[in-house]
């Protein structure tokens, strides 16, 4: 099996076999001798020659990651054969949402639609878990739309406002 | 003894207060909010009360419902925990006037603590030290000037009426007082209505250090040793230790002195903190007495070899305290760290959610005191407490070594924890020399973060991601209709559902 895989932006081709019990691994055209075992979900015993390191997988919304040790990677796996592309617009004049990092309740809604912000200007504070957190723009522009309602209940990743 | 005690709380202090029940062989009753069916300490109650919805005002700080479950369930005492109720005098009143044994000191004495005037009083005339100053306003500017050069520079004018630092002006010299006086006192009027100020010695960085207590209902009073607070953020306190680096046994004695006398100015029983500030010179003045088990009481029980909520429960029970002052005796060292659910990298944002997975710690030294599991999810209504991470060690050293090795262990999926902060704080090289202040925390944070990036394991993750993948499709393979396809059902991964969109596409 052939993997395009991203590890914090950088890419790498790797390819997987596994025949009589063992496995083959050719990682950007380097052959590696590799041996993985699941240990329980989410947690993989890897050796890579006689190396040995424990793997942790989480995976936050959308976003995944992997772990070792105290280090953490931004993962993506593809299938180079697989004809969708998954590359995201990060395309900075186009319009942000700005999402609520946790659950919790907007207290109170700092801007208005049509105001000009600067980057990192507050747009609502949220409070989870008794303490109040401003959640501030990710981005210099005009604030398009408010859908934040003062004392509603919001879940992480709801759009608060979004900035053009 | 009691035969059944009722927990007034919910966390990892819920859960250690049970343990201790089931050790001396109480049956322990809890209560839980709504958010709460699942929580930690109702998995693990012998009798579990719902008491309302998620918001503590509904539920946890509900008086009236609390003392219904003790009636209901025929407790014989209620255990406060920390926060919510346990410092509440009207709470405790109310379970002596229901015949239920409050685990704490009595009404009277947490009102004589909790009001500041009459508790100075008693306090000053008990011989207890206070930051030095004027304790009332100063009426001109050169007695206020009288006043400091008597304290001696830097010197902290507050508003009388003030909090929050309104009306506070911190004067260093002589020449700046004239207009540091103007300022404080036209900000006291604006912000208090009251333009009364008055001068305190200034205490630049100082440490924090508390001195435990424990008091019997028979006139026995001891102290058991000191705990070293001084790093905080936002006045929160995030990693204790006992002993604190800078206390010697000279001081220790003299420290604890003066918490059992405030103690017994108070007539104070049952478990207690004496919280202290402490300036360069090792001098140290009384803040104030917290009428409860701390959170932080671990790293004593570590030190000392004594179970803190065992002895509170014997000492509501009427017992004698079991042990005298001079058999108290300190070995090691602890460290705790408050693992909570925030972000470190988004300002430290709460971060609530479900678990999805949990490694906890162990081995030689280490204690995890935890209200989680893995698969639960931490509810947004309350403290983002998770665990107390606690390290011992023959001595500092070797108990920051065992925190380190431990963290290095500890991983909480799904969620952001406070875990990174610690291993930053554990290899700073001012933390490991023991220079600690209440500034350290900010200070430390302030700087750029010089973190060891090891990027050369990410050929590892990039292998460890392709592994993940192919393993869960081959799984789904061999187990297709085989009895691993249930567990597979059950407990659905999500590189699984990952290879099966791929062989879709």
């Amino acid at each position: 099996m052939l993997y395009d895989v991203s590890i914090d932006g950088k890419n790498y081709r790797l390819d997987l076999h596994h025949a009589d019990g063992r496995w083959s691994c050719r990682l950007d055209g380097r052959d590696l001798e590799v041996d993985a075992v699941l240990a329980r979900p989410d947690v993989l015993s890897l050796r890579i020659g006689n190396m040995a390191y424990e793997v942790k997988s989480e995976r936050v919304d959308r976003d995944l990651h992997l772990w070792i040790g105290s280090t953490s990677f931004a993962v993506e796996v593809r299938d180079p054969r697989s004809l969708r592309s998954r590359v995201r617009s990060e395309d900075d004049r186009a319009p942000r949402k700005i999402t609520a990092p946790m659950p919790g309740k907007v207290v109170r809604v700092l801007v208005r639609e049509g105001d000009e912000i600067e980057i990192g200007a507050g747009v609502a504070v949220v409070e989870a878990m008794k303490m109040q957190n401003e959640i501030k723009s990710p981005k210099k522009g005009t604030v398009q739309k408010i859908t934040a309602m003062e004392g509603a209940t919001v879940n992480a990743g709801d759009v608060l406002a979004i900035v053009e | 003894m009691f035969k059944k005690i009722l927990i007034a709380n919910r966390g990892e202090i819920a859960v250690r207060v049970l343990r201790a029940c089931h050790e001396m062989g109480i049956a322990a009753v809890v209560v839980y909010s709504d958010v709460d069916r699942v929580a930690l300490h109702v998995r693990k109650a012998d009798e579990a009360y719902p008491i309302g919805a998620a918001a503590a005002s509904e539920s946890y700080l509900n008086v009236q419902k609390i003392l219904d479950v003790a009636q209901r369930s025929g407790a014989d005492a209620i255990h406060p925990g920390y926060g919510f109720l346990s410092e509440n005098a009207k709470f405790a009143q109310a379970c002596a006037d229901a015949g239920v044994k409050f685990i704490g000191p009595t009404p009277a004495a947490m009102e004589a603590l909790g009001s500041k005037t009459r508790a100075r009083q008693a306090m000053e005339r008990a011989g207890v030290p206070f930051v030095p100053g004027t304790s009332r306003g100063v009426d001109s500017l050169e007695q206020a000037e009288e006043a400091a050069a008597r304290i001696g520079y830097p010197v902290m004018l507050k508003a009388a009426a003030g909090g929050g630092g309104k009306g506070m002006r911190l004067v260093h010299e002589p020449g700046q007082f004239k207009s540091a006086l103007e300022a404080a006192r036209s900000e006291a009027e604006r912000s208090f209505g009251d333009g009364e100020v008055y001068v305190e010695k200034a205490i630049v960085n100082p440490r924090h250090i508390e001195m435990q207590v424990l008091a019997d209902e028979h006139g026995n009073t001891v102290y058991l040793g000191e705990r070293e607070c001084s790093l905080q953020r936002r006045h929160q306190k995030v990693l204790e230790e006992a002993p604190s680096p800078i206390v010697d046994p000279e001081m220790r004695q003299r420290m604890g002195g003066v918490a059992v006398r405030v103690a017994q100015a108070a007539a104070y029983t049952n478990a207690g903190t004496v919280e202290f500030l402490v300036d360069r010179e090792k001098n140290f003045y009384f803040l104030e007495m917290n009428t409860r088990l701390q959170v932080e009481h671990p790293v004593t029980e570590l030190i000392t070899g004594l179970d803190l909520v065992h002895l509170q429960i014997r000492i509501a029970a009427g017992e004698t305290l079991p042990f005298r002052q001079e058999e108290v005796q300190l070995r090691g060292h602890a460290i705790e760290c408050r693992i909570y659910a925030e972000d470190p990298d988004h300002n430290y944002f709460p971060s609530p959610g479900r678990i999805t997975l949990l490694l906890a710690p162990s081995g030689p030294g280490i204690r995890c005191d935890s209200g989680v599991y893995e698969g639960w999810n931490v509810p947004i209504d309350y403290d983002p407490l998770l665990a107390k991470l606690i390290g011992y060690g023959t001595d500092r050293n070797q108990a920051i070594a065992r925190l380190t090795r431990a963290l290095g262990e500890y991983f909480v999926g799904g969620i952001k924890t406070n875990i990174p902060l610690f291993r930053r704080i554990l290899r700073d090289p001012d933390f490991c020399a023991a220079k600690l202040d209440t500034g350290f925390l900010d200070r430390m944070l302030q700087r750029p973060e010089n973190d060891p990036v090891d990027s050369s394991k990410a050929e590892v993750a990039a292998i460890a991601a392709g592994m993940f993948v192919a393993l869960a499709a081959t799984s789904s393979r061999t187990d297709a209709g085989g009895a691993g396809r249930r567990e597979a059902e059950n407990c659905p991964s999500h590189w699984k559902s990952a290879s099966r969109g791929e062989a879709l596409r």
